[in-house]
């Protein structure tokens, strides 16, 4: 055998693995979701399956719970990223700043993003707690709300909260990202602007913003697309409870809670579908944006 | 305003925007270290103090008295470890042979890799279910380790492929002329060269395996099989109107202080591991 060939040989043999864990539990499962769109059923074995076209995503469209769903997970995807960006930005500026304990500022900030979102979500439960929770009482304090006000079982707050612990989360995440691409401008620009006797204003508007705007555009969709598919802090806080129940966690219900007592799983997967759908449109612009190199 | 005063009140400003975000950043993992360790009566106190009164450790003692605790952090080790071990392998394989090696295609296989991590969890969750069921392994640590694997695999091999790319290629080349085998190579060369990528690339890996919710809440249904995250999401009391939270932040200490203290740690090769994963092109 050639070199060459025998080499060739190494190179898939090497990429198998990879590609067979992928193909069983990511592709096959995602093409079966496409195929049982198609059909109405349940997981109970006296159902019978029964093909039924595209009427699993029409019915979804007279679906007034779907509808609030997608509306309640567009709310939160707007409302959380815009948030985050903004005091990202805010947060990368000012730990780019020399100070003393600037390094132990920087790793106390991976901190929200390395507790697990399940278990952050019960510590801020807790918080929120209209008992005890030092949340709520700050908020009596200041006025904002009367004394054992149910923050998280109202819906007028309730979705707010769960956003709040988003941005918590994120927030100092987004900030490394954007920091890491603060940390890429030369230091002569500021310097030249500086002589030419620009203020802190105009050196950030001028050339910090424009410098970083790949850095927060690529950040922003990678967000986006996190957002969208939300599921670990609303249904932990809420279970999807006063008008808090975003698209996944509607999906689990129809998937796993309604599929065992009637025909719903081959409507859980349309709604998967769409999901899929919804977030490719943004990964295909998050790929643009980052012009990956491949090979 | 002179450029004294100037500088004075930047340094004002900027020192508290710092102790900003500090509180920001700490106070919730503060906090749940400061209610687990007071008395249930403290808890619910109209005033609550910042520093507990009367400190005591029979929460910390309870979690695991009263429930399974140890058996959620075991399941939760084997399955965060088993998959680390299998991604790191799988992924510096396919890494490898995409950087270094002869390959048409290679391009097409890398995207095919990236484009899993695109995909929501929640559209395969069904699907996945169902297959898993009928091979028996719903309530397995199998049965969550493989989709842990396919889940981390993209970014694991996404990272080492560029780290790989950036080694020197001359040492692989002289060892080729000694006849040494590419997989020798691999393993006697690259890999110990690799180190620093691999423990970053693992941390991450570890670090999203150990985090995960949803698929571990689908696909173990017993609370014996239960991992950590989903303990804590199910933690109930003995009636269902009474949420034990001292012990529940209990819990929430226990397993998040050795991650605090990992990334405190390693901070610098995650967050160059996370911008290689999220921003560079």
């Amino acid at each position: 055998m050639k070199a060459k060939t025998k080499e060739t040989v190494v190179a898939w043999g090497m990429v198998l693995p990879a590609l067979l864990v992928i193909s069983v539990i990511a592709f096959f499962p995602l093409f079966k979701t496409f195929y049982d769109s198609f059909f109405e059923f349940g997981l109970r074995p006296d159902i019978e399956k029964k093909f039924v076209g595209l009427k699993n995503y029409i019915d979804l469209f007279h679906d007034e719970r779907f509808l609030a769903t997608l509306k309640t997970t567009v709310i939160f995807t707007v409302v959380s990223v815009a948030l985050e960006t903004v005091f990202g930005l805010l947060i990368a500026v000012i730990v780019n700043q020399p100070f003393k304990f600037r390094g132990t500022v920087r790793a106390a900030m991976l901190i929200p993003w390395a507790i697990p979102t399940a278990i952050s979500s019960q510590m801020w439960k807790w918080m929120f707690n209209d008992q005890g929770g030092i949340m709520t009482k700050f908020l009596e304090k200041l006025n904002i709300i009367e004394p054992g006000f149910p923050i998280l079982g109202s819906p007028n707050t309730a979705l707010w909260a769960i956003i709040a612990v988003d941005v918590w989360k994120t927030t100092p995440f987004m900030a490394l990202l954007i920091l890491a691409g603060l940390q890429l401008i030369p230091e002569e620009l500021y310097e030249a602007a500086r002589i030419d006797g620009a203020n802190l204003l105009q050196r950030f508007t001028k050339i910090t913003l424009p410098m970083l705007s790949s850095t927060i555009a690529v950040a922003l969709i990678f967000r986006t697309l996190d957002a969208l598919r939300v599921f670990d802090v609303v249904f932990i806080m809420t279970r999807g409870s006063v008008g808090t129940e975003t698209l996944a966690v509607y999906n689990r219900v129809l998937l796993m809670d309604r599929a065992f007592t009637g025909a719903w799983f081959g409507y859980g997967s349309a709604l998967s579908v769409i999901i899929f759908l919804l977030i490719s449109i943004f990964a295909i612009i998050y790929i643009k944006s980052l012009k990956l190199k491949l090979d | 305003m002179s450029t004294k005063t100037k500088k004075l009140i930047f340094k004002v400003t900027l020192t508290l925007a710092v102790i900003f975000v500090l509180i920001w950043c700490i106070f919730p993992f503060y906090w749940a270290v400061v209610s687990s360790l007071k008395p249930n009566i403290e808890l619910f106190d109209p005033n609550p103090t910042l520093i507990p009164k009367n400190p005591t450790f029979s929460n910390y003692v309870k979690v695991f008295a009263e429930r399974p605790f140890h058996v959620n952090i075991w399941n939760s080790i084997v399955v965060s470890g088993i998959t680390t071990l299998t991604t790191l392998i799988f992924g510096s394989f396919a890494g490898y042979a995409i950087a270094r090696l002869q390959m048409k295609g290679k391009a097409f296989v890398m995207a095919l890799i990236l484009s899993v991590s695109m995909f929501p969890q929640i559209s395969i969750l069904g699907s996945l279910f169902v297959i898993l069921r009928k091979l028996g392994m719903i309530n397995t640590y199998q049965g969550l380790i493989l989709p842990y694997v396919a889940i981390t695999l993209p970014l694991t091999t996404w990272i080492l492929q560029n780290f790989f790319r950036d080694l020197p290629k001359e040492i692989e080349e002289a060892a080729a002329i000694d006849g040494c085998s590419r997989l020798r190579t691999l393993f006697q060369i690259v890999f110990p060269m690799s180190a620093p990528g691999l423990v970053a690339t693992g941390l991450l890996t570890f670090i999203t395996a150990w985090n995960e919710f949803l698929f571990a809440f689908t696909f173990m249904q017993k609370p014996e099989y239960y991992t950590v995250p989903v303990a804590i999401a199910m933690f109930a009391g003995r009636t269902q109107y009474e949420q034990p939270w001292g012990q529940l932040m209990a819990a929430a200490v226990i397993v998040t202080a050795p991650l605090v203290v990992l990334v405190l740690v390693f901070q610098n090769r995650i967050i160059s591991g996370l911008s290689a994963g999220a921003v560079k092109g």
